[in-house]
């Protein structure tokens, strides 16, 4: 055992729980870190974020395109409450981020002394679990148990909350070998009574279908499923966070569904006398929202590992609380590998459904349709690129358009849909997977909510590419006044826009433009193909609108399609 | 419907606000909460009782479970159990009402707890209906104070599963 200040304790803790990389922002009741800091940067690196809730996607996306805990170190009151949104983010789509926050010295809390805000009260609702540390000897295990928490179980983020005579304070350094709490416990293994009775329901079914989600993700579940998937024939229909989980290029896969999913998709879950829900939570985006309406035909087999999301939106008929990857084994193991399937019937239905309305899109004319613009994209990467998308129009045609084969690849704000997101977040993933190509694509609304991290990308030398779609409006917003609003455009045109290439270029990043569809594909090739950080910027048919749609509260068959489509 | 709820926590700061904001954030109404430290010091336990729609109840029992600090939950409402709570109560006592009050309170197995030249203060444990039909009682005398513990319950050791069968 060592003797050592608090600051020290939380590098070695970090090196302990093989950390290498965090994301921050120094400032007062922190600074002891960062005056320890440089003895060990060059094993921990740390990137310089210019706000804190850029600090907090990065290290969620990181967390996202890894499977890795996200490491965030910021200082008390604005630093904290600016990682609030990025830490709400992280808990509504279950992402590994654990945040450590300076505070005030223990002896001036609740005070109001200077920069002091309740970090522990104001996350308590939107963490996994937080916690303040009083002592520099319990600082070691209160981290240990940060991390164990955050990625064990429901992955989601945890804040830790470090006093600044914490941090100065010298004590024994022990390091706990082991974390046993004893009011956490989480269950990975399925229950094999439950785990039988669904097996029976699934051989039994006739229209089966799988509604898997992001749990299928975190738990790296995707050799199993598709195992599964082939022994028994099943269509598979992803949630937005699921996408990746599945090859989008297998013949069972049916694309997205829920609110902007394919028609096929939706018809497929609402036509169904068998949904195999797995780590998804049946929320108002993937149904529709209309609870009593959903599937009406249809029992449901539900896996996940938070026992919480059983019975919350859906009553299911068969819960099964377990990690996906371990309760697909289990179930793996009660289903022959010869098994005779016939669903021919129930596969040209799907197809008759695919046929009706194929997700397609049109594009004539001189401007460019977002649509197309992603499936040019698909094409150049060759569906290779891990795509980070923002909030909106372009992330539904993101996810309707790029096809996504590998688990990871595809990064989203789902549950909290959070502007601003995309930009950090392709950082944290393109820090995570260095021999990737990791692609922004982002709107102009959500690009200006976080443009000032282009300085950070910059300045760490970074090979990002970054897509901002000018549509000079909120596109979402105006979609919805179109539909729902009367076509009352309220405050959602922007009057000023800045000008992209020349703002990439001030940040001293390069900036490239594209404005007619016969551009389009060589102004994206010579972007992604240029080594650095680079933004195009691509200027698009405002008017283009997200087909299919659920309308709020809809049932899953009740969809608006494309006019154009049904003329 | 009502529930009681018994939940064994760590003894920790800012337990108790992680399970009053699961209710808030529902706009659930806490009826009544008790909290003290078991024979364990380094635990808690909670009784705290509730009326809501059972589905959501259900639910809000799921994240105490998810809960880091929360160590076990117990709706008693699946369970026979036996309830009680202590009341202080200080009602006005004049020449006329002193015996009739001594007389309730013994009927009740009160005890008297102060005596003051205007006022008797009475200690009383009972379950709910017990409680209110002592107060309902003493109404009449003029009540100046009461202070209510809430509900403690525990589960029976025999259970005869009528209630507990039925979910």
């Amino acid at each position: 055992m060592a003797r050592m200040i608090g600051a020290q304790m939380f590098f070695e803790t970090l090196l302990d729980e093989g950390v290498d990389i965090i994301f921050g922002l120094p400032g007062g009741y922190v600074l002891k870190v960062y005056d320890v800091m440089p003895k060990y940067t060059n094993v921990i690196k740390h990137v310089l974020a210019r706000h804190e809730q850029g600090a907090t996607h990065m290290a969620d996306g990181y967390a996202r395109a890894s499977g890795r805990p996200g490491v965030v170190l910021v200082t008390s009151g604005p630093a904290a409450t600016n990682t609030v949104t990025g830490i709400t983010t992280a808990h509504m789509d279950s992402s590994p981020v654990v945040v450590f926050t300076g505070q005030v010295p223990t002896p001036y809390l609740g005070s109001d002394a200077f920069q002091e805000a309740d970090h522990i009260g104001i996350t308590r609702p939107c963490t996994k679990h937080n916690c303040l540390v009083r002592k520099t000897k319990d600082l070691p295990r209160a981290m240990k148990e940060a991390f164990y928490i955050a990625v064990t179980g429901r992955p989601g983020p945890v804040l830790v909350d470090m006093p600044k005579d914490v941090l100065i304070g010298e004590d024994e350094f022990e390091i706990p070998k082991e974390i046993n709490l004893r009011g956490y416990k989480p269950t990975t293994k399925g229950h094999i009574g439950q785990i039988k009775r669904a097996v029976e329901m699934i051989l039994s079914a006739k229209r089966p279908v799988i509604f898997g989600g992001g749990g299928l993700i975190w738990s790296e579940a995707t050799p199993e499923l598709i195992e599964f998937v082939h022994r028994l024939k099943v269509p598979v229909a992803l949630t937005l966070m699921g996408l990746g989980a599945y090859p989008a290029n297998d013949p069972y896969f049916m694309s997205m569904l829920g609110m902007h999913g394919s028609y096929k998709a939706n018809m497929t879950v609402h036509e169904s006398d068998l949904i195999i829900a797995i780590g998804a939570r049946f929320d108002d985006r993937a149904t529709g929202g209309n609870f009593p309406k959903f599937a009406p035909n249809a029992k449901i087999v539900h896996i996940d590992i938070d026992p919480s999301t059983i019975d919350k939106n859906i009553r299911v008929h068969c819960p099964i609380v377990g990690d996906a990857k371990q309760i697909l084994k289990q179930m793996l193991e009660l289903i022959p590998v010869d098994l005779k399937v016939d669903r021919r019937e129930w596969f040209g239905e799907i197809e008759k459904w695919g046929r009706e309305h194929p997700l397609t899109y049109r594009q004539n004319g001189d401007k460019i349709m977002t649509s197309f613009l992603i499936d040019t994209l698909y094409k150049i990467t060759n569906g290779d690129a891990v795509i980070v998308s923002d909030v909106g129009q372009h992330q539904m045609w993101v996810a309707q358009f790029y096809k996504f084969n590998r688990p990871r690849t595809h990064i989203t704000s789902g549950g909290l849909g959070t502007m601003g997101f995309g930009f950090p977040a392709a950082m944290g993933a393109k820090f995570a997977r260095p021999d990737d190509m990791v692609i922004c694509v982002s709107g102009d609304g959500s690009f200006q909510m976080n443009m000032q991290e282009l300085a950070t990308a910059v300045e760490n030398n970074m090979d990002l590419k970054i897509i901002v779609i000018n549509n000079e409006h909120h596109g979402m917003v105006r979609q919805w006044q179109t539909l729902f609003y009367n076509s009352n455009y309220s405050a959602s045109h922007f009057d000023v826009m800045p000008d992209f290439v020349r703002l990439a270029e001030a940040f001293g990043a390069k900036g490239l433009r594209a404005k007619r569809p016969d551009e389009l594909e060589a102004t994206l090739r010579e972007g992604l193909f240029t080594e650095g950080v680079v933004l195009i910027e691509v200027v698009v048919d405002y008017e283009e609108m997200v087909y299919p749609m659920i309308a709020p509260g809809g049932a899953m068959n009740e969809m608006i399609i494309d006019p154009a489509d049904m003329s | 419907m009502r529930h009681a709820i018994s939940i064994l926590v760590d003894n920790e700061p800012g337990v108790l606000a992680r399970i009053a904001g699961l209710f808030s954030a529902r706009g659930f109404n806490i009826e009544s909460l008790c909290v003290a430290e078991t024979l364990d010091q380094t635990s808690s336990r909670i009784t705290l009782v509730t009326s809501g729609d059972d589905w959501i109840i259900e639910q809000i029992i799921k994240r105490f479970n998810n809960m880091i600090n929360v160590i076990k939950v117990q709706d008693l409402i699946e369970v026979t159990h036996v309830e009680r709570e202590m009341m202080l109560v200080r009602v006005e006592a004049t020449q006329e009402t002193r015996a009739e009050i001594l007389r309730i309170a013994d009927i009740f197995r009160a005890k008297v707890i102060d005596v003051g030249p205007k006022s008797y203060a009475l200690e009383l444990t009972g379950d709910k209906e017990k409680v209110n039909a002592f107060l309902e009682l003493l109404k009449p005398m003029g009540i100046k104070e009461i202070a209510r513990t809430g509900v403690v319950a525990m589960a029976r050791e025999v259970q005869n599963h009528k209630r507990g069968g039925e979910r």
